[in-house]
């Protein structure tokens, strides 16, 4: 793990990238980090996240600055910004049930290639899956998600890279984190090693490949 | 009692003793308000908290402690917070006693569409699918009518959440479940007849010998 400043984590990542973003309705996004990537501007980007917030909020800023290619989210109803280009065709949209999105994500981390979920058997979720019954009950066979990139935040990290969540900040944070090639977290507080006791690391130091901190 | 009162009023009686129950955006939201006196239930917002207290007051607002809806909450004694893969496990689960969501139309067996109309209207299903196919028990809040047409019709015109049936269907002017997976009419709002639920529902309601009033 390695402590560098918000823009050379930012400048490791190319246009086109697939990012992996925390948060919910932008609580628990690394804000910072969505800032410096509205600052260098890195466009085409694939954004996978819960949702979209609002514009001026965590991914709202990256689409209303049009740098979003694509996103695969559960729920875009707060930011009519992304409902608009959506329409318009301007930015594609894949909506995947909260559930799925989530478990999608840890299969990718856990290496798994999917998982078989319940949630949306016969709906138009379940169009293109392939469906297994499993003692007499259908699932949809949801395959893993992976991103180049996870931006992670976090309320502390430690010299090692150790991760503490806070209350509701935590939601997609630590499932991304071991989901993506390259992961870089955002803390609100980089604190010595033993600050966080060994039982409330919720993500271990070594799958850590970046830290910035809040200055 | 507006609409919403009446509704949010009378879903609060399926609240029991030590309940974990989800409550979606909007009506559902005010279900809260009207938890029976002394009883303890367990509300979960599906972002990673159980406990989940009022709105906080101006001087108390944490930017990490919010419901689904990014408000601004407390949390209760005995509270938890987890991460979305744990959420989600509670809902798929089989760990969630109750669930009480808003609806944009329901059939007459009970099959809920909520969250997409089609060209108009996108939002996103976030975690409605995961709730209705997971919850011990699916509530429905919602007007019976919306624009003066029904939303308890006979077949759901809008995409499904779930093939799984709601249990429960509450509105400004009846109760409504589902046994043998036809709709039935099991009580009626205070100062309104059998005769106007009917003639507010499209789909076809089995109407037993006797219908209650709502108690709120």
């Amino acid at each position: 793990m390695q402590c560098i400043s918000v823009e050379s984590a930012v400048a490791m990542i190319p246009d086109g990238a697939i990012l992996m973003i925390g948060g919910f309705m932008g609580v628990g996004t690394p804000e910072r980090l969505v800032d410096e990537l509205v600052r260098q501007r890195k466009r085409d980007l694939t954004i996978i996240a819960n949702d979209n917030a609002k514009p001026g909020v965590g991914i709202g800023k990256l689409v209303s600055a049009s740098l979003v290619r694509k996103t695969i989210a559960s729920h875009i109803g707060l930011n009519p910004d992304t409902q608009q280009r959506m329409i318009q065709g301007s930015m594609e949209v894949e909506l995947v049930p909260q559930g799925t999105l989530i478990e999608r994500i840890r299969a990718a981390g856990f290496g798994l290639g999917g998982v078989l979920t319940p949630t949306g058997v016969g709906t138009v979720v379940e169009e293109g899956k392939r469906k297994i019954e499993v003692d007499g009950r259908e699932y949809l066979l949801e395959v893993a998600l992976r991103a180049d990139f996870a931006l992670v935040q976090a309320f502390l990290a430690d010299y090692e890279g150790n991760l503490q969540y806070a209350l509701t900040a935590r939601n997609f944070n630590p499932m991304m984190a071991m989901a993506a090639d390259r992961v870089i977290v955002e803390a609100e507080h980089i604190v010595p090693v033993g600050v966080i006791a060994p039982d409330h690391v919720a993500t271990p130091g070594p799958v850590v490949d970046y830290v910035v901190g809040v200055a | 009692m507006d609409a919403q009162t009446i509704i949010a009023k009378r879903i609060a009686r399926e609240l029991r003793e030590g309940m974990l129950v989800n409550l979606g955006i909007g009506i559902p939201t005010q279900v809260a308000n009207y938890v029976p006196a002394g009883m303890h239930v367990f509300f979960q917002s599906e972002n990673g908290l159980i406990g989940t207290g009022p709105v906080a007051e101006e001087g108390r607002i944490q930017a990490r402690l919010t419901d689904a809806g990014g408000r601004p909450v407390t949390a209760l004694p005995g509270a938890s917070a987890f991460d979305s893969a744990m959420s989600f496990g509670l809902i798929r689960g089989g760990h969630l006693d109750m669930t009480v969501l808003g609806g944009l139309q329901i059939d007459q067996h009970g099959m809920l569409a909520n969250w997409m109309i089609p060209g108009k209207m996108v939002p996103g299903m976030g975690g409605a699918m995961d709730l209705v196919v997971g919850a011990r028990r699916v509530v429905i809040a919602m007007q019976h009518t919306a624009k003066g047409k029904s939303k308890i019709v006979a077949k759901c015109s809008l995409p499904l959440t779930s093939t799984r049936p709601v249990d429960l269907v509450v509105t400004e002017l009846a109760v409504i479940a589902f046994p043998k997976g036809r709709a039935t009419l099991l009580e009626i709002a205070p100062g309104v007849s059998v005769q106007e639920v009917i003639n507010a529902t499209e789909a076809p309601l089995t109407i037993p010998a006797s219908v209650p009033e709502m108690v709120l």
